[in-house]
């Protein structure tokens, strides 16, 4: 069989639906919400912040903390646990290091700035929607930063390229799935993320990069008018 | 390239007091000088992070809507006493990510002699109006407590602000400021921290409708014609 359609009818680099919003927690120093088709993320940035506990302090830079969390009652199935995994200590990770060449830090010294990602709802893609959202949030915190950051999932279902695999694409059993987080900096084509899940050829891994750079375009663009919504409603 | 094909080169990409974003192109060609929160990409100006752009003739920078707020020198803060430590007291600035510190020899005009009980100066727990002496480059602050206005806060109300709205509240040569302490008679205090007293001695009333005002102040402050809208409300919820 071969992957004709994609399951929910939309283009083969189509990504679902984006929605975006700036300044959505008000105790934080700065938060974004961001969709992608069926997951949302919420993320929500304090600092430059005393670090606490102080063992973690760096006298020569500020330091970057992230927390991805997915909420119980996101997934499909089973109420997930609450307590870190290491699926979310991995993802946790690997947002802090997909955000931090976005910001300079050396003016605060053992500080710290914090980003909670929080998930509601889960459809694939979770740790590019929290990268999103979390660089919007950054940005909204008016924090020092080069450019923005986004990022989407890239991948193969059978032998089409597909741009943000949903979870039905990621289960297809007909077949080879691969699928590839990227997180890049528009303005230099720096890429802050790559992981691959699954099998692809070089040719269309070259492929999906190429695609890629449209795409995280496309994102950013939405981001950045999600931040000037912001101040716009308000005037 | 000539002089003339260099400038005619050089052109905005963005209004002057529009809001920009990270990443956003302000302006292409060498002719304008990038300065606070912009910076050049080979012949580009862009600015890096969000805020209202200014154009001052060539000089480019961008001002900040959001954000904790950054010790400089001569600004007065009001913090509250942390801690007391053998030579002085730690002060918790809120708003900002680092302590500053008093040492005894800037915490009173008297004669402090070792050994005292710095309690009796000021005690943990306490809001003092303070100046910023000093920010080293690990960002620690020295604080003073010798100049005027700067004292200790025995009565009063607290309020915290966006450390970014301070400028608007105090107004054009401090218009706004003098406005709302004439007309509801009282003492207020700034911190450029964000952090502001109130204070009136006959009417706990006015205190609220002082705070109310600074709040309307700082949820407006893009709009125009505020000094009018602020002296009206005052008007109304004054008492005589």
């Amino acid at each position: 069989m071969v992957y004709k359609k994609r399951y929910d009818g939309r283009d083969f680099n189509e990504t679902r639906p984006i929605e975006a919003k700036a300044g959505v927690i008000e105790k934080a120093d700065g938060s974004a919400y961001f969709r992608i088709g069926g997951t949302v993320a919420y993320a929500a940035v304090y600092g430059p912040r005393q670090l606490h506990p102080s063992h973690l302090q760096d006298p020569r830079t500020g330091i970057l903390r992230c927390k991805y969390n997915m909420l119980p009652f996101s997934g499909r199935g089973e109420r997930i646990r609450p307590a870190p995994n290491r699926r979310s200590k991995e993802i946790s990770m690997i947002t802090e290091k997909a955000l931090i060449p976005l910001l300079n830090l050396e003016d605060y010294p053992n500080a710290v700035v914090d980003v909670f990602i929080e998930l509601p709802e889960t459809n694939a893609g979770s740790r590019c929607a929290g990268i999103c959202a979390a660089s919007i949030a950054l940005a909204d915190a008016g924090l020092i930063m080069k450019d923005m950051v986004a990022a989407v999932a890239l991948g193969k279902v059978d032998d089409k390229i597909v741009v943000d695999l949903d979870y039905n694409e990621e289960a297809y059993e007909d077949g080879d799935v691969a699928d590839i987080p990227i997180a890049m900096i528009p303005s230099t084509g720096e890429i802050t993320l790559l992981q691959m899940d699954g099998k692809i050829t070089k040719n269309e891994f070259r492929e999906v990069l190429k695609t890629s750079k449209k795409t995280i375009q496309k994102i950013v663009d939405i981001q950045r008018e999600a931040l000037l919504e912001r101040y716009k409603v308000k005037k | 390239m000539t002089k003339e094909e260099k400038k005619e080169s050089s052109e905005l990409l963005a209004e002057n007091k529009s809001i920009v974003v990270p990443g956003q192109v302000i302006a292409k060609g060498m002719n304008y000088l990038p300065t606070e929160g912009t910076y050049r990409k080979e012949k580009d100006i862009i600015a890096s992070r969000m805020g209202i752009l200014n154009i001052n003739g060539k000089i480019i920078k961008t001002i900040p809507l959001k954000g904790r707020y950054m010790p400089k020198k001569n600004d007065l803060i009001i913090g509250k006493v942390r801690d007391i430590a053998m030579a002085g007291w730690s002060i918790d600035i809120s708003n900002c990510a680092y302590r500053g510190f008093i040492r005894l020899e800037d915490g009173s005009s008297s004669y402090i002699e070792r050994g005292e009980d710095l309690k009796r100066y000021f005690d943990i727990g306490e809001y003092l109006a303070t100046k910023v002496t000093n920010v080293s480059g690990q960002n620690l602050i020295d604080l003073t407590m010798k100049g005027p206005n700067l004292k200790k806060l025995k009565a009063g109300r607290i309020i915290k602000i966006n450390p970014h709205k301070v400028p608007r509240i105090i107004g054009k040569k401090g218009s706004m400021i003098s406005l709302i302490k004439r007309k509801t008679n009282c003492e207020i205090l700034i911190g450029q921290n964000g952090i502001v007293w109130v204070y009136s001695k006959d009417s706990k009333y006015n205190e609220v409708i002082a705070i109310e005002s600074i709040k309307k102040v700082a949820e407006e402050s893009n709009s125009g014609g505020l000094t009018e809208k602020i002296e009206k409300f005052l008007d109304k919820n004054i008492k005589k």
